[in-house]
C-alpha cells in the first residue's frame, strides 16, 4: 500500500507488519505520554526525587543520551571535515540517531524542571556563570543543526524528491553540510563539555567536584572527550541491532571498522585521562576536602560501592580499548558486539555517577546516604524518548534512503 | 559594578552557641510562621518537607555513660565562596534566580524568576535549598493568619531562609525616613528565629559592624563554620567549648587537628 514511499531498489516488511511494530511501540510512547502529562498537570510529587536528590533519574537519562548521542557529531566531524569519505555511508544514521538522542534530552528536560512555562526564562534571564546555561544554548543550537543535516535525508523520499524544488533543495544543502558539521562539532565541544562542568564545578559536593583550567575542571574535557570517543559505539551498536532487526546487512565491514578503529583510540585515550583524573581526584582533591576517596563508596554495596569505579573504567574502559584498537579482536563480531556495548554502559556508567552520587553521599559529617529508586512516572517518562526515537528510526529506514550501500549488500530481484 | 562590590558593605551573619541549644526548636516553628513556609499534613519525612531552619541531633556515638548529643540549627549558609558573591548555589544557577546582595551579603531566591531546575540544591552541600514539590495548603481560615510582607510560594520553584530578608526591608524603610540613612541599630533588624530562641543561643547582626556582638563573637576562640574547608565561606559561626563538637563541623583526614584546616577566602 505504501510502496511509492519506499525508496527504488530495497526491500520493507508488509505494511501490516510494520504498523504491528509500530503500535506495539506506540504504546509504550502512549504510557510515557501519561506519566509525562501527570507530571505536568500534578507536579514533581509524582516523582521519587526529594529534597536530596534535586538531580536524579532524568538528568542522568538526560547526560546519557546526550552522550551517547556524540556519534553524531563526531562522525560529522570526521566525514566532512577531516574528510574520511568512508564513513557517507553511515553518516546518515548517525545523524538520525544524534536527532533521537538530543530530541529526547529536550523532551526529558521539559519534564524535568519545576515550572515548564518558565522554561524560556534561561535564556532570557541567562546567568553567563552557569554551566546549565551553556548547556541550553549549545543544546538548542546543536538540536538546530543536527534537523538542518536531518532536512536533506527527508527530502530524499521518493515523492518528495520528485519536486523539483526539494530536489535542488537538498543537494544544495549537502553541498554546504561541512559548514553545519564543523559547527555542530563546536556546538558539541562545548554542550558535551558544559554538562560535565554541571557536576564539576560544585565545590561544595567533592565527589563531583574537579579542578581545571580557568572555569573549565577537568569533567569539562573529558565529558567531550568520552561522548567523541564511545559515541561512535552507539552509532556501531545501533546499526548492527539494524541489522540483527531487518535481518540485513546494512553498512560495508570496512566502515564499521574505521568507524570502530578511530573509536578504540579515543576510548583509549579517554580512559588513561580518566585514570589520571580518578587518581589525582582520589589522592589530592577528595583529601583536601576532607575525605578518603572510600568515604565516597562506603555505603550500600550495590547502591554506592567501589564496584562502580571499577566497572566504568576498567571493564567499561580499558576492555573495549583493548578489543577495539586490534584489528583482528575488532573485526571478530562478537568482540566488535562486545565492546560497543560495554562502551555504551560506560558512559551512561559515567554519567550515572557524576548524577546519583554526588547526591546520595552525606557531605556534613552529621548527614546521612540517601537512597532513591525512581517512581513509575519517572521510568516511563525517561523510555518514552526511546521509544519515540525507536518510532522514528523505523519510518525513517522504512521511508527513506538512510543507508547507502543497503542496495548494494541487498540486491532485490525483480 | 566592580567598585560596588569591593566597598565595605554590611555582611549579616548568625553566631550560635551549640553549649546553649537545647533542640527545643523554637527557631524552626517562628521561621515557618514568619515566612509562610508551607507544610503538609504528614511532615514525618524530612526528605520533602520543607524547613528553612533546620535542627539536627548529632550524637557522639559512644555508649552510656559517655554518650553526649549536641543540636545544631541549621539555616541557609549564606555563603560568600572564595571571592564573594561566588556561592556555590548562586554561581551555578541558570536564570539569575538565586542573587548575592554585595550590600548585606544575604543570598536570595527570585522566586518569581526560579523554574525549577534544582541545579541550586545540587551544588547545596548543607541541604538549605527546598523544593516545593506541592503547592501550599493552608488550613481553613489560615490564610488570614499568614504573614503579609513575605508572598508564598508556588509548586515547582525552589525556596530557602532569606535571613528574614522582608524584616531588613522594612527596617531600612524606617532608617531612609531619618536623617541618617546609614544608621541600622543592631536591634532595627533581627531575624524571627534569633528573637524566638528561649536559651539566646542565637546571635544575629552584621559581622563588619563593630558594635554588633556577632562582630566579636565569630572571632571566639571557639568559633568555627561547616565545612569551611571547602571554600563556602558561609555567614553563620557556630561555638562549642566542646572539640568533637568542633570537630562534627567538618571533614578531616587522620592526623588533622580540628580546627586546623582553613580555606583561605575573601573572609569577613
Amino acid at each position: 500500500m505504501d510502496s511509492a514511499l519506499i525508496p527504488k531498489g530495497v526491500e520493507r516488511c508488509s505494511l501490516k507488519r510494520f504498523l504491528l511494530g509500530q503500535a506495539i511501540v506506540g504504546a509504550v510512547v502512549l504510557w510515557g505520554v501519561y506519566a509525562m502529562i501527570l507530571c505536568w498537570m500534578k507536579g514533581l510529587n509524582q516523582t521519587n526525587m526529594n529534597d536530596s536528590f534535586g538531580f536524579a533519574l532524568w538528568i542522568w537519562a538526560d547526560l546519557a543520551v546526550i552522550a551517547v548521542g556524540g556519534g553524531a557529531f563526531f562522525t560529522g566531524l570526521l566525514r566532512y571535515v577531516i574528510g574520511l569519505k568512508d564513513l557517507k555511508n553511515i553518516i546518515n544514521y548517525a545523524v538520525l540517531i544524534g536527532v533521537c538522542c538530543y530530541g529526547s534530552a529536550l523532551l526529558i528536560l521539559a519534564i524535568d524542571i519545576g515550572q515548564p512555562l518558565r522554561g524560556w526564562f534561561i535564556f532570557w534571564h541567562a546567568n553567563v556563570h552557569s554551566m546549565l546555561t551553556e548547556v541550553a544554548f549549545c543544546l538548542s543550537l546543536y538540536m538546530a543543526v543536527l534537523i538542518i543535516e536531518y532536512i536533506p535525508l527527508l527530502l530524499e523520499n521518493r515523492q518528495v524528491d520528485k519536486i523539483p524544488f526539494f530536489h535542488n533543495l537538498s543537494h544544495n544543502m549537502h553541498v554546504v553540510m561541512a559548514v553545519f558539521a564543523a559547527t555542530g562539532a563546536f556546538l558539541s565541544c562545548f554542550h558535551q563539555g558544559s554538562l560535565g562542568g554541571v557536576s564539576g564545578v560544585l565545590f561544595g559536593r567533592p565527589f563531583a567536584f574537579r579542578e581545571g583550567i580557568f572555569i573549565w575542571p577537568w569533567t569539562f574535557f573529558l565529558f567531550t572527550w568520552s561522548a567523541a570517543a564511545c559515541g561512535p559505539c552507539f552509532t556501531i551498536l545501533v546499526t548492527k541491532i539494524t541489522e540483527k532487526i531487518t535481518n540485513k546487512k546494512l553498512v560495508k565491514d570496512n566502515v564499521i571498522d574505521l568507524l570502530a578503529k578511530i573509536s578504540g583510540w579515543m576510548i583509549c585515550s579517554y580512559i588513561i585521562a580518566k585514570t589520571i583524573d580518578t587518581l589525582y581526584w582520589a589522592f589530592v582533591t577528595a583529601p583536601h576536602a576532607g575525605f578518603n576517596v572510600m568515604d565516597f563508596y562506603d555505603d550500600n554495596f550495590w547502591a554506592h560501592g567501589i564496584w562502580i569505579l571499577i566497572m566504568e573504567i576498567v571493564i567499561c574502559g580499558y576492555i573495549p580499548a583493548i578489543i577495539l584498537l586490534r584489528e583482528k579482536t575488532r573485526q571478530n563480531q562478537k568482540l566488535l558486539w562486545t565492546a560497543a556495548i560495554l562502551a555504551t554502559i560506560g558512559i551512561c556508567l559515567n554519567r550515572w555517577v557524576l548524577v546519583m552520587q554526588p547526591m546520595s553521599m552525606p557531605v556534613m559529617t552529621f548527614d546521612e546516604w540517601v537512597l532513591y529508586l525512581p517512581s513509575w512516572q519517572e521510568i516511563a517518562t525517561t523510555i518514552l524518548p526511546i521509544a519515540g526515537g525507536i518510532m522514528v528510526i523505523a519510518f525513517s529506514y522504512r521511508y527513506l534512503p538512510i543507508f547507502p550501500q543497503e542496495q548494494e549488500l541487498n540486491p532485490v530481484e525483480d | 559594578m566592580k567598585k560596588e562590590h569591593d566597598k565595605v558593605n554590611k555582611k549579616y551573619g548568625m553566631v550560635v552557641d551549640l553549649d546553649k541549644c537545647t533542640g527545643c526548636g523554637s527557631c524552626m516553628v517562628a521561621c515557618m510562621s514568619e515566612n509562610n513556609v508551607p507544610f503538609k499534613e504528614d511532615e514525618s519525612n524530612k526528605l520533602d518537607s520543607i524547613t528553612w531552619m533546620r535542627v539536627y541531633k548529632v550524637s557522639n556515638k559512644k555508649p552510656y555513660p559517655n554518650n553526649e548529643v549536641f543540636y545544631i540549627p541549621r539555616p541557609c549558609q549564606h555563603c560568600g565562596g572564595q571571592h564573594e558573591g561566588h556561592s556555590p548555589c548562586v554561581s551555578v544557577c541558570p536564570a539569575t534566580a538565586t542573587d548575592y546582595d554585595y550590600t548585606t551579603g544575604i543570598v536570595s531566591q527570585v522566586y518569581t524568576r526560579c523554574f525549577g531546575c534544582r541545579y541550586c540544591m545540587a551544588a547545596c552541600p548543607y541541604h538549605a535549598r527546598y523544593f516545593n514539590w506541592w503547592d501550599p495548603v493552608w488550613p481553613d481560615g489560615m490564610e488570614k493568619y499568614l504573614s503579609p510582607n513575605v508572598s508564598p510560594r508556588m509548586r515547582g520553584i525552589v525556596e530557602k531562609c532569606s535571613f528574614c530578608f522582608h524584616r531588613y526591608q522594612v527596617a531600612m524603610e524606617e532608617v531612609y525616613g531619618s536623617d541618617d540613612k546609614e544608621a541600622l541599630e543592631e536591634g532595627d533588624y533581627q531575624t524571627a528565629c534569633t528573637q524566638a530562641c528561649p536559651a539566646g543561643a542565637i546571635t544575629f547582626g552584621d559581622l563588619n559592624d563593630e558594635t554588633h556582638a556577632v562582630h566579636k563573637l565569630k572571632d571566639d576562640k571557639n568559633a568555627f563554620r561547616l565545612l569551611e574547608r571547602l571554600g563556602t565561606n558561609t555567614k553563620i559561626y557556630y561555638i562549642s567549648e566542646r572539640e568533637w563538637v568542633r570537630r562534627a563541623g567538618d571533614n578531616y583526614n587522620p592526623g588533622e587537628k580540628t580546627g586546623s584546616v582553613k580555606y583561605k577566602t575573601e573572609g569577613h
